[in-house]
């Protein structure tokens, strides 16, 4: 019969006399399970930025953009030309079964004035639908309405950021600003978004109804044209075939064959900001597994001082064989040992990686995210470790023969 | 039924091209309470037959009955138990461990036996009591004399009341005077508790305690005589 918490206090004496040596062998657990979690964090912190990045430009995004044009055989660049209208976004929401909403927008840089402070902003004309499409709730007011954008009133929703930088401490609501010199009416502020995935201010920006911006602001000798659409699909599964039904519809409002270049182009954000997540996560990954190495080496030293303590106390063994130790006795002394030095390397190198990740955070403002599934595994590994690493130096310890071990000098 | 009976054990060790006979068909019997002493030169082959009663080496042929029972096939853990529960070691240079107190030195065969820590420190606080190591518990056996650290490894050897005490050279290491104390401690240990006790010397005085002395030379025995006993008189006198 084995006796486990007898075993388990041989073992902890025998660390215990080797103070230096059983820290300097913790050390490399450690640093392994440190590394581990430290780096997973940095590379989860990172893909979670995104993913809320992804949230907050608005899930299942699709932006229309006006496409290169050809006049006279010269192509124009992308975007040249306004050949989108407000009649193709209505008629995307109306045809294409696979979209939710829809949201054209027409604006750009301008000077905002209120009382004696003015600040330059992003003024975009939009439609209601423009708070659905990017998933934007007001913070306080209310939006303005299909009425509004049918008579084009002079109202707007405004960002954080330029209520801060114009209002102060003021209330913002019902308060007139002038954008353009044309007078607007504050209805609604809008919610705090934070950075864009490109690191724009989202809250740096005011939107006015659509019409309004035609007819007031950012008006050209193209009446009734927008810069972009932008089209929420219904559904992630949704959003290839949203950009088949918009192109094939705009297609033909545009009436453009088959054989010619489009004058417009879909493109879909969130596509392109998974793709991002992906590439992030495998860096996660790699990360992980660049740091796994470290635990490795950690294992190895735990094996190499095990095998120089095995050969060191072959008297010990032999004593302890002589008096009535099994092989599962001597096997378990020494295994206790590893995982006692693993167990104990794995808990200080999570204390360590948890600061590691909070330190970097605070210096270079990396987000980083310690995830508890990363400790409880980098627990578990240093576990193995121990055992697998043990077993080893364990088994020669066992092997030994009573009476070669006892005259062991 | 002998306890020990060997029969025409031999043990052959291969350093390298040499093949070394270090026993040669050796046959003898040993029975409950006798007072052995073998003795012979070195390289006689006395330590290799004393590791072989004590299950420690197994013979290159021949057999050996413990109790009875063949000890050519059992398993390693089953020797280990017998060595656990049959047979007390008591070593030259006494091999305690070191940086363990003399109680726990003596608590470990009572730990590799399974017995409970409560159970396991009064036994071996008794143990050490028999042998006149009361209050010294907690002694490191760098902190005790030659002839302390010989005591803590009899009581050891004692501690599961084992039927066969094995020593080797036990007197080797220490001064005439600790000699003797040891000594006596072997003789009243044969007589008050009837345990067999096989003990390894090449000092007359010391194979002078016991009763019987087997002679070893070049792997053979070469004479095996049983005196009267001196030892109950010995013990009259003093």
């Amino acid at each position: 019969m084995i006796n486990i918490p007898s075993t388990i206090k041989i073992s902890f004496r025998a660390l215990w006399v080797n103070k230096m040596r059983s820290t300097l062998t913790m050390l490399g657990i450690i640093i392994g399970v440190g590394a581990v979690i430290a780096m997973v964090a940095v590379g989860t912190g990172a893909s979670r930025q995104i993913a809320e990045q992804i949230a907050s430009m608005g899930s299942n995004l699709l932006i229309v953009m006006p496409g290169s044009t050809t006049s006279g055989g010269v192509r124009m660049g992308a975007g040249s030309q306004p050949t989108l209208s407000l009649g193709d976004s209505d008629a995307i929401l109306k045809e294409c079964s696979a979209v939710e909403e829809v949201a054209p927008t027409l604006g750009g840089g301008t000077q905002v004035v209120f009382g004696h402070l003015n600040w330059s902003t992003t003024v975009t004309g939009t439609t209601p639908g423009m708070l659905t499409v990017r998933d934007w709730p007001l913070a306080s007011g209310r939006p303005f309405t299909q009425q509004d954008v049918k008579s084009a009133t002079k109202v707007c929703l405004v960002g954080q950021t330029v209520i801060d930088n114009l209002f102060g401490s003021q209330n913002p609501m019902g308060q007139t600003i002038r954008i353009k010199n044309v007078p607007f009416t504050v209805m609604g502020v809008l919610s705090v978004k934070g950075q864009s995935t490109q690191g724009q201010d989202q809250d740096d920006v005011i939107y006015v109804p659509v019409t309004t911006s035609q007819k007031k602001l950012f008006g050209t000798q193209f009446p009734g044209m927008v810069r972009t659409i932008m089209v929420k699909a219904r559904s992630a599964e949704d959003l290839s075939t949203a950009e088949q039904q918009i192109t094939e519809l705009l297609r033909q409002r545009h009436h453009i064959s088959q054989k010619q270049d489009l004058d417009f182009t879909v493109r879909n954000l969130t596509q392109i900001m998974q793709a991002r997540e992906q590439s992030t996560q495998v860096m996660t990954l790699l990360l992980g597994a660049i740091a796994s190495v470290s635990l490795l080496v950690g294992g190895i030293g735990i094996m190499n001082i095990m095998l120089v303590s095995v050969t060191e106390r072959t008297r010990e063994i032999g004593i302890r064989m002589a008096i009535g130790a099994k092989t599962w006795d001597i096997r378990l002394q020494f295994i206790i040992e590893a995982l006692t030095l693993s167990l104990i390397g794995g808990v200080i190198g999570i204390i360590a990686g948890v600061s590691t990740a909070m330190i970097l955070s605070s210096i270079s403002g990396w987000p980083t995210v310690v995830s508890p599934l990363s400790i409880l595994l980098a627990f578990g590994f240093s576990g193995f470790i121990g055992i697998f690493f043990g077993f080893y130096p364990a088994y020669m310890a066992s092997l030994l023969n009573p009476i070669d071990a006892l005259r062991y000098e | 039924m002998s306890l020990i009976e060997v029969r025409e054990i031999s043990k052959t060790y291969h350093l390298g091209d040499i093949d070394l006979d270090v026993l040669k068909s050796v046959t003898t019997t040993i029975d409950q309470g006798e007072f052995v002493a073998v003795m012979g030169p070195s390289g006689s082959g006395k330590s290799t037959f004393m590791n072989m009663l004590g299950c420690l080496d197994q013979p290159s042929s021949g057999t050996y009955l413990l109790e009875g029972v063949d000890v050519g096939s059992l398993s390693r853990d089953d020797l280990a138990e017998i060595r656990n529960k049959k047979i007390g070691f008591v070593f030259q240079g006494f091999n305690l461990l070191s940086r363990t107190s003399a109680i726990e030195n003596v608590e470990l065969p009572l730990l590799y036996d399974g017995i409970h820590a409560r159970e396991r420190h009064e036994r071996a606080r008794m143990a050490l009591k028999n042998v006149g190591l009361e209050g010294r518990e907690d002694h490191r056996p760098n902190q005790l004399s030659g002839g302390q650290q010989q005591r803590v490894a009899i009581a050891r050897a004692l501690v599961n009341e084992v039927p066969i005490i094995l020593a080797d050279e036990p007197t080797g290491n220490l001064d005439t005077k600790t000699s003797l104390e040891i000594m006596e401690l072997f003789v009243k240990l044969n007589l008050d508790s009837h345990i067999t006790v096989i003990l390894v010397t090449h000092e007359p005085d010391i194979a002078a305690y016991s009763k019987r002395i087997i002679k070893f030379i070049d792997g053979r025995i070469v004479s095996d005589e049983s005196g009267e006993d001196k030892n109950i008189d010995r013990f009259v006198i003093n």
